[in-house]
Order: C-alpha cells, then sequence, then structure tokens
C-alpha cells in the first residue's frame, strides 16, 4: 500500500486571490481508502475537484499513475478517464436508470456495456429499477445510481464527495458496504471527502484534517482518533471546535 | 353557426382535394418549412453558443436577440421589402441567389427572419436551464468537451424542440410581412393566412373560416408531432 497514485507537491488554488486549497505535500496511496474530513467551506470538495482534474492547480504539481500535470498542462483523456467522483448532490440524466448507468460506457465508446450495466445496478440493488425514469428515483437511490455509474467505469481512483451526506442511515450503511467492497475486491483506491468523522472512522484506512485551506493532519485512522499528534484534530474529532 | 359551417366547408374542401386549396396548403408548408429550417441551422448554433460561451458584448447581443422575438412581422416585412426592392440596397445589385419581391423566395426571407430570434432565443433558455453542476458531473465521468456540449444539449432537448415549435407556430400564422412581400398572388404567393384576409375582405367567411380550420389543423398537427419526437405522450 506505499505506492503512491497521487503526489500532490506544493499545489494551490485560489479564486480571486482567495487561498481554497493550499496543500505543501499530500500522498495518496493505491488502494487505501483516504478520508478527508474537515467543516464545511475548509476547501475539501476543491481539493477533489482538483484530483478529478476538472479544475488546474494554481501552482504545484499533480502526480498522478506516472503523469505530471501542472497549472497549464494539458491532463489526457485517458488519464483523466482513470479517474471519476460522486458528488454530494448527484445529477442525472433525464433518461432511464439503465442509461444513467450505461452513460460512462457510452462515453468511451462501448456500446456492449449490457451485462456490466446490470452488474453494477446489481451491485447497488437497483436493478429492478433500471427501466425506470432517473428523475422518478428518491435520494438514496439516485445517489445508489450515481455510485453504480462511477462503478461500472472501473475507475482507478474513486472520488467521494460528501455522498451520504443527506441519506437516511439504511443508504448510509448500503453506501459504505458497496464502498468497502469496491475496495476490497477491485482494490480501487478511495477519496472520501467528509464532515462526517464517524464515517471517516468507519471507512478510512488513513485520514487528513483539512482546516481553512491547508491539511493540518494526515495519520493512520487509529492514530487520528486516538492519538492525534495536532490538538486541532482532537478538538475536531470530539466536536470541541468551533468554526 | 358561421363558425360550424366553416369547419363543414374545410371537411368538404379536404374530402375532395380541391385543387386551388391543395396549392394554397402546399405553398403554405413550403415557405414555412423552408424558412423554418433556415431559422432552425441559424438559431439553435447561436442559441448553444450564447448558452455556453461567456464573452464581452454576449448581453448586448441577447438584449438584441430578445428584441428580436418581440419584432413585429409587418415590420419585418417592410425591413426585407426595402432591402429585396428593385431601388433597395440588396435589390439594385440584382443579385442571382437573392430573390424578387412578390416570390415565395421574398415570403421565405421575412420569415427566417421572424422565426429564427425565437429558435435562437428559447434554445438558449433551453441550455442555459440545464443544472450547471450536469456539465462537471459528466466530465468527471470522462466526458470530452465535446461530448460534454451534446450531453447538456440532449438534457435541453424539450426547450429547443420547444423553440422549434414556437419558430413553426410565428410563420405559419404570420399574415402581415407575407403579405407585404409576397403579395398573396393567386398560385404563386397565396398561402393559407394572405388566402383568410382576402376571403374575409370579400365576406366569403364561410370559406374564410374553412381556411382557418385548416390552418389550425396544421399547427395542431405539427405540435403533435413535436411531442412525439420528445417522446412523450399526450396524456403526460
Amino acid at each position: 500500500m506505499s505506492e503512491s497514485i497521487f503526489r500532490l507537491e506544493g499545489v494551490s488554488k485560489g479564486y480571486n486571490g482567495r487561498c481554497v486549497v493550499d496543500v505543501p505535500g499530500l500522498d495518496i496511496h493505491r488502494g487505501e481508502i483516504f478520508c478527508v474530513v474537515g467543516p464545511s467551506g475548509a476547501g475539501k470538495s476543491t481539493l477533489l475537484r482538483l484530483l478529478n482534474f476538472l479544475e488546474p492547480p494554481s501552482t504545484g504539481t499533480i502526480h498522478f499513475d506516472g503523469g505530471r500535470y501542472g497549472p497549464a498542462d494539458e491532463v489526457p483523456l485517458a488519464q483523466r478517464r482513470k479517474v471519476t467522483t460522486v458528488f454530494q448532490r448527484s445529477i442525472l440524466l433525464n433518461r432511464s436508470v439503465w442509461a444513467n448507468v450505461d452513460y460512462g460506457l457510452w462515453l468511451r465508446g462501448d456500446r456492449t456495456g449490457g451485462e456490466a450495466v446490470d452488474a453494477a445496478l446489481e451491485q447497488v440493488g437497483l436493478k429492478d429499477l433500471a427501466r425506470q425514469q432517473a428523475r422518478t428515483l428518491s435520494g438514496g437511490e439516485l445517489q445508489r445510481v450515481a455510485l453504480a455509474r462511477a462503478i461500472v467505469i472501473k475507475p482507478e481512483v474513486l472520488l467521494l464527495d460528501e455522498p451520504t451526506a443527506n441519506l437516511d442511515p439504511y443508504n448510509v450503511g448500503l453506501i459504505e458496504e458497496i464502498v468497502r467492497e469496491l475496495n476490497h475486491t477491485r482494490g480501487t483506491t478511495v477519496v472520501l471527502v467528509t464532515h462526517n468523522v464517524f464515517q471517516a472512522k468507519r471507512l478510512a484506512d488513513r485520514v487528513a484534517l483539512l482546516l481553512e485551506c491547508k491539511l493540518v493532519e494526515i495519520a493512520e485512522v487509529h492514530q487520528f482518533f486516538e492519538s492525534p499528534s495536532d490538538p486541532r484534530t482532537g478538538a475536531f474529532v470530539r466536536g470541541d471546535l468551533v468554526y | 353557426m358561421e363558425i360550424l359551417r366553416g369547419f363543414a366547408q374545410a371537411v368538404q374542401l379536404i374530402l375532395h382535394r380541391d385543387p386551388a386549396l391543395a396549392t394554397i396548403v402546399a405553398l403554405s408548408l413550403r415557405v414555412t418549412g423552408i424558412a423554418l429550417l433556415f431559422s432552425t441551422v441559424l438559431g439553435i448554433p447561436l442559441g448553444i453558443f450564447l448558452g455556453f460561451s461567456r464573452f464581452v458584448g454576449r448581453r448586448l447581443v441577447i438584449a438584441m436577440l430578445y428584441t428580436g422575438m418581440g419584432f413585429p412581422p409587418v415590420v419585418v416585412g417592410l425591413f426585407v421589402y426595402m432591402l429585396i426592392s428593385r431601388s433597395g440596397p440588396i435589390g439594385k445589385l440584382a443579385l442571382p441567389f437573392v430573390p424578387s419581391l412578390f416570390t415565395p423566395g421574398a415570403m421565405i426571407i421575412a420569415q427566417t427572419i421572424i422565426s429564427f430570434p425565437l429558435i435562437a432565443g428559447f434554445t438558449m433558455a433551453a441550455v442555459m436551464g440545464v443544472d450547471p453542476q450536469l456539465r462537471q458531473q459528466v466530465m468527471a465521468l470522462g466526458a470530452t468537451r465535446w461530448q460534454g456540449a451534446w450531453t447538456v444539449l440532449t438534457e435541453a432537448r424539450v426547450g429547443v424542440l420547444v423553440s422549434i415549435v414556437a419558430g413553426f407556430g410565428s410563420v405559419i400564422s404570420e399574415v402581415g410581412a407575407v403579405m407585404m412581400v409576397g403579395g398573396n398572388i393567386e398560385n404563386y404567393t397565396r398561402v393559407l393566412t394572405t388566402a383568410i384576409v382576402l376571403e374575409t375582405n370579400k365576406g366569403r367567411f364561410t370559406l374564410a373560416m374553412a381556411l382557418g380550420v385548416i390552418l389550425l389543423a396544421l399547427s395542431f398537427i405539427a405540435n403533435v408531432i413535436m411531442l412525439r419526437l420528445q417522446g412523450r405522450t399526450l396524456d403526460e
């Protein structure tokens, strides 16, 4: 688990002169579940957008799977397609559930996705809803379709941006189980952004705390929760940190 | 009762395949169809461009487009008339591809100018109405820029189809401009709307009503076809 799939060196991102993310150094290991916790507005989602190459960094270099990409570099499509994100508010296309899950395969020119789509829907427990219009789904079902849409393309890195933020405990449990299974069976690297420390504790191999655009601490999950080196981490975990 | 008689006569005219009526309907559909084709080919790309892009002067272009959407057809007719009449700036050049006044070609130009801003404006609104987060999400799934743009456009497809329906409705029912630049010449530039005006002026209200019913029916059929294209059923 020591091989890095992502290495960030001196990466920062700012808008209109305001710093949103400032990461001097960060390694994300291949095959791990890496959680980034922190309060709202800390820069967690921006960090994910940088990792998914949806935006270039303002400064620094992102090393990813043999490539290095700076602010002015175009990331090759093949590299971009190794990473995908499930967002907090997933937007499905105005099509059937099945067509939504097939979408990523369609983008890749794969027109033989029948079995893969069925398998992905089976995995998220929604095979029965395959023909249903996506807009008729409940919040939990919608998020599970978004997860199926992401996993059908077999990404090397799955980025999850607060994927269970507004879901009931049943759907939270289901999604966490699917993520865990993906990580164990396929070795998919997962980067999960959440402000829910309990979820981080349940899922993560390593956890990082992002506060006011800076990574305060990165540690193995037990160390992060049991004996954090930064007092702010302890305060955040205990819920004492006022922000 | 005039309405009922008109309706009955409309049915009779259709059933007997009245040749004069057939000529009028065929010309109406040809002029409107070609004008709609031109305005769609011009309007949809412009609407997409305005919906997607940000550039200096975009607001001005949009303001002009909105003005065009409410442009009185009779003013468009006057404008086209002045441009392509023999003494007009374009007409006096006698260019081979510019039609003369009182021809179906002149009517097509006027109808294209009337429907083009509607199609471009509604397409722009449809594209802008798609959740801005969608583009980010499809890019995250590995879409190229073109695939991303295409996906947004397909999500806006109902609005784009509505823009074409609106464009069709604006020109099939238009009378002022086609009367002005077409001249309502029998068997040449007489379309349904100008024929209705003529028959009403002659006091033949039943025939005018019959033509009106046919015009309504054409409009209805066009809308049903569009709804079918949208993949929706009428009971939805």
